[in-house]
């Protein structure tokens, strides 16, 4: 088990979300749409150039920004 | 918002449709109240609110759509107006709400069920996408649900509309809920809910599915988008040329010709009233593009040339929006978009602008900086020709070949992208980053779509008709009081010095600012060598948007921004004809 940033996870992995860096603006958006502490997420794809990640929450898929990605953390095997 | 209401809908109980982006309320709306209304299947679509009627048990009610919401702590500018809204809805009293959720997305749906719930307010859950659930595996027991929480719950499918007349049966029965809980458990509580009432089975990938991974990925992504973007072009032109050869043409040439001929023959061919209704002559005949007549070039452009074009446009557009395409594009083209101080979802008002460019303009306000709404704006006005234009263009340049035709495109190309970049540089402000969520691809409800795509054909009839017509009348007198000839006179020197144009074309530019199309038309008998032709084709594009643009433009974007605008475009519009002069 170790830590890391979405940025970092590989596509097709899967993982437990552990931390989200950031303030209270960050913590309302990403929980309104299923992302919190404790969740199983999938990295579906990454885009060229440090472009958007898409992960897979549940049945729902979400695009996050690069910068964002760096701020949520996960738990992979 | 709420205060424009007639006096008899004061006595009227509202219904307020409110749940997640995306979970189908637009199409159960129109279910609901049989009301055309636009459902796109992307998010922060309707960033208005939608309202209709329905009669129950004789009573009638009014079905408001509040803009889609994932939290009533608002974190976007869309998620602001529904929260208003609800709590003017709430504030008003003996109102219900029907509170849609997307059955295979339980857990997260259920976030802003309990927030409402804790307002105490009469609320039933419509289980919508219920038939999506038995294809992902999900097992909901909506009866346990139904007792957890103290409402009404009914599983409804909006697509096949099964069981929206029991959803309208149990309305009356809405239920204030006594359910409660403390803030901090919220999601714990959501947890336990899930555990009790819902069960998951597996099963194996669909291809739905795969293809939703393989159209997001950067290496299958776009060469799929590529490849959808050229099947969409390729089918509006094939459609658009159909409609035009086997149906629009022949009508006006067999039917609508002889009839202005006898009507010509009866004003003896000449006086006022024929140059009016009918035109000019061109060479003895009725010429449709060229008599400028209002019964002739009046009708003849918006209806046989522009028309066909328009419906296959809005056709392929509808698909690639209610299939859940374009979300995706978004993402593909996200890091591109920023370089321009641009969000990936601002492909939706360029898109939109190449249909009109009205819509283009009001959908900027999906964009939720001041700075990505300026920049949004100006580069579609300035460098997106709307469909009207270019149906017009291609009949223009057909005989002057293909690559006229992509040279114009690819100056406006690049005019977009040069612009873009100084107006990032120079416009303070943010971009923010992507943050949204990517609905799963479904088939598009047809009868929606068709509806859609109605309304939007409808929409412009009625709007381009009447200024077509009006541009045609004030040409025509324009012509025959010679004051085309005297602006051409004082004109020429940017026109002919400058653009490179005969000072003829300058009627062109004056009329451009009412209707694009017929400003294209008026080059037609001028005569132009290709050179000429690309140049009037871009000028007529950037120099300064049609009057309906920029009525809208200057709503959405206030006085200060719209004439900063407005000088970009002439400014940009000069540099850029008189480059293509001196080059081509």
């Amino acid at each position: 088990m170790r830590e890391i940033d979405l940025s970092q996870m590989k596509s097709g992995e899967q993982g437990i979300i552990s931390a989200i860096k950031s303030g209270y603006g960050l913590t309302e958006r990403t929980e309104s749409l299923g992302i919190r502490i404790g969740i199983k997420i999938k990295k579906i794809s990454s885009q060229l150039m440090h472009g958007p990640v898409t992960i897979q929450v549940g049945n729902t898929q979400v695009a996050i920004g690069f910068g964002m990605t760096k701020k949520i953390f996960v738990k992979v095997e | 918002m709420l205060k424009n209401r007639k006096k008899s809908d004061m006595l009227y109980r509202k219904i307020f449709l409110i749940g997640n982006p995306n979970v189908g309320k637009s199409v159960i709306f129109s279910r609901l109240t049989g009301v055309q209304v636009i459902s796109s299947n992307y998010p922060g679509t309707t960033v208005e609110f939608t309202k209709g009627y329905i009669r129950i048990d004789g009573e009638r009610f009014e079905v408001i759509d509040i803009p889609g919401t994932y939290t009533l702590k608002p974190t976007s500018k869309a998620e602001e107006v529904a929260v208003k809204l609800l709590d003017n809805a709430i504030k008003e009293g003996n109102n219900i709400f029907i509170n849609i959720i997307d059955s295979t997305n339980l857990e997260r749906n259920l976030n802003l069920t309990l927030q409402l719930i804790k307002k105490r307010i009469p609320l039933i859950i419509c289980l919508n996408f219920w038939d999506e659930t038995k294809h992902t595996g999900i097992h909901i027991d909506k009866n346990k649900l139904e007792n957890i929480l103290g409402v009404p719950v009914v599983p409804t499918c909006g697509i096949t509309g099964e069981h929206i007349k029991e959803l309208v049966s149990k309305l009356k029965k809405a239920k204030i809920s006594k359910y409660q809980y403390k803030e901090g458990e919220k999601w714990t509580k959501i947890g336990k809910i899930i555990n009790d009432v819902q069960k998951l089975t597996h099963r194996h990938h669909t291809f739905g599915e795969r293809l939703r991974d393989a159209s997001i990925h950067s290496l299958t992504g776009i060469p799929i988008a590529i490849i959808v973007l050229f099947l969409s072009f390729k089918a509006i032109q094939i459609i658009g040329e159909s409609l035009i050869n086997y149906l629009f043409e022949p009508l006006f040439v067999n039917i609508w010709l002889p009839l202005m001929v006898k009507l010509s023959g009866a004003l003896v061919s000449s006086g006022f009233i024929h140059d009016i209704l009918i035109g000019r002559l061109i060479d003895g005949n009725i010429d449709f593009v060229e008599s400028m007549g209002l019964l002739t070039t009046g009708l003849f452009v918006p209806i046989a040339m522009v028309l066909p074009y328009i419906f296959a446009f809005y056709l392929i557009l509808s698909f690639l929006e209610d299939s859940g395409y374009l979300p995706r594009l978004g993402v593909l083209l996200d890091t591109f978009m920023h370089k321009f101080g641009l969000h990936g979802i601002a492909i939706i008002p360029m898109l939109l602008g190449f249909g009109c460019n009205v819509p283009g303009a009001l959908a900027t306000r999906i964009l939720e900086t001041r700075k990505e709404k300026f920049i949004a704006a100006t580069l579609m006005a300035i460098a997106v020709p709307c469909m009207a234009q270019m149906a017009m263009i291609f009949g223009l340049t057909a005989s002057y070949g293909l690559h006229a035709i992509l040279l114009v495109f690819g100056v406006l190309f690049i005019v977009w992208i040069i612009t873009g970049i100084i107006l990032n540089l120079f416009t303070k402000g943010e971009s923010p980053e992507i943050f949204m969520e990517i609905p799963p691809y479904r088939f598009p409800y047809i009868p929606g779509l068709l509806k859609k795509l109605w309304m939007r054909v409808l929409n412009f009839l009625k709007e381009a008709i009447p200024y077509v017509l009006l541009g045609v009348l004030i040409v025509n007198i324009l012509y025959t009081l010679h004051i085309i000839e005297f602006i051409g006179k004082i004109a020429s020197p940017v026109v002919t010095g400058i653009l490179g144009l005969p000072k003829e074309a300058v009627g062109a530019l004056v009329v451009g600012f009412l209707r694009k199309d017929v400003a294209v038309g008026m080059l037609i008998p001028l005569g132009l060598t290709m050179k000429q032709m690309v140049i009037a084709s871009v000028v007529l594009t950037m120099y300064f948007p049609c009057i309906a643009t920029f009525v809208v433009l200057f709503k959405e974007l206030g006085i200060k921004d719209m004439i900063k605008s407005t000088l970009i475009m002439i400014i940009a519009t000069l540099t850029v004809g008189g480059i293509l002069n001196l080059i081509l």
